[in-house]
């Protein structure tokens, strides 16, 4: 089965719960069966999987919650942080840490996060899975980035107190 | 350009988005730029631990197992047949030998307890002594069977017909006992053999049939639990003749 464990890990992070997860990609693989017809050859077929998983999630109470503040302020480019001792203090995060500020960030940011430095997309097959333009990819991930490089050096401030 | 200018292509950068004539651009800086430099270092370290710390989730092997029989299942619906005829011809092929080894074991298993009737007939008519109790009247012989058999019969008054009672025997047919009563019409005798009809008689049908056996004309019926099977090498229509008498015995 093309993709079955990485959509279950995409699932489980959009859902964070283990049976939502299964449900969804079920639901996923079901609907994906079903529209194969309407699959255009030449097409990213990553792209078009990841979107239907994302489209179902979107369509549970979870994914009705977090569409509330998908789309809004995704039009100014922030800018870049500035250099700061934070930097020293990544370097030094550890997975879990990094897991757990995943699971807080907003879904938006987090399901950027994760098609770009997990699954490698480049911005046009994450252009195509959220149904965005590529320059509002480009600020999201800025800004998914940002929030959570906040969120770490929350946290590792939190730990050396 | 500024610094804040070249940070703000980093992201592009570490993701590979940027093109040939950027990358050239940013590495000469990032050559220049300590600060830049460790900066787009960092934020190279996030992406690959970030990627190690989100690939955190595996599916079990029996959900995998669940959606592969589930996409299976969606592949091949029932009407796939019609998709491989070969599949079709082979399920039709199979259905009909099943079906036709059921019929010629139980045709061959109902000429096997035929066979076996006739062959106590004979045995019996061979025999010194064919009958055990001896009479020609039925209220004589239905009563020597009681406390032999495990159920009763009703025996024919024959008085106006052409057959004469010559007695009976206890027989056994298929582990089980079961009378045997010995008629007469004209020179031929006629066995009527009445047992219980069990698993092991299922193959004689339930209704009345009639057929030769080694030229012996039998007839056969079922009447509630039991089997009724008349046995004669005399003509057919006598043999029914017999069976319509104890058929209509009260």
């Amino acid at each position: 089965m093309p993709l079955f464990a990485n959509l279950y890990n995409f699932a489980h992070w959009l859902t964070q719960d283990a049976a939502s997860a299964e449900d969804l990609v079920q639901e996923t693989y079901m609907k994906a069966l079903r529209g194969f017809s309407s699959f255009k050859q030449g097409t990213n077929f990553r792209a078009w999987m990841y979107k239907i998983l994302r489209n179902t999630f979107l369509t549970t109470l979870a994914g009705l919650r977090a569409s509330v503040s998908l789309d809004s302020d995704d039009q100014t480019v922030e800018p870049a942080i500035p250099e700061t001792p934070e930097s020293a203090l990544l370097a030094r995060v550890e997975q879990e840490t990094i897991q757990n500020a995943l699971e807080e960030l907003p879904v938006k940011f987090r399901e950027i996060i994760l098609l770009c430095d997990l699954e490698e997309m480049s911005y046009q097959e994450i252009a195509e899975t959220l149904g965005i333009p590529m320059g509002t990819v480009m600020s999201r991930l800025s800004r998914a980035r940002k929030a959570m490089r906040e969120l770490l050096v929350a946290k590792l401030a939190r730990a050396s107190r | 350009m500024s610094c804040d200018l070249w940070r703000d292509k980093l992201d592009a950068y570490v993701d590979s988005a940027c093109s040939p004539d950027e990358v050239a651009a940013l590495e000469a800086h990032l050559q220049g730029c300590s600060s830049c430099a460790a900066e787009a270092l960092s934020r190279l370290q996030m992406k690959r631990m970030t990627k190690a710390a989100a690939a955190r989730y595996a599916p079990s092997r029996e959900f995998r197992l669940r959606i592969e029989k589930s996409i299976e299942a969606k592949r091949r619906p029932l009407w796939a047949f019609a998709r491989f005829p070969e599949f079709a011809f082979l399920a039709i092929a199979l259905v009909f030998l099943a079906v036709g080894s059921t019929l010629w074991i139980r045709h061959s298993a109902r000429e096997q307890a035929l066979a076996e009737l006739v062959d106590l007939h004979v045995a019996t008519l061979a025999s010194a002594n064919p009958v055990d109790v001896i009479s020609t009247d039925r209220h004589t012989v239905k009563p020597w069977f009681q406390g032999k058999l495990p159920f009763t019969f009703n025996l024919p008054e024959l008085q106006n017909s052409p057959f004469k009672l010559l007695g009976g025997r206890v027989m056994y047919f298929e582990h089980a006992p079961g009378a045997q009563l010995l008629f007469q019409i004209r020179s031929h005798q006629l066995s009527v053999f009445i047992f219980q009809d069990r698993a092991g008689t299922g193959s004689l049908s339930a209704g009345v049939t009639a057929e030769r056996e080694l030229a012996f004309s039998v007839e056969t019926w079922s009447d509630g639990e039991l089997r009724y099977v008349v046995v004669s090498d005399a003509n057919r229509a006598d043999v029914h003749e017999l069976g319509e008498l104890m058929r209509a015995a009260k």
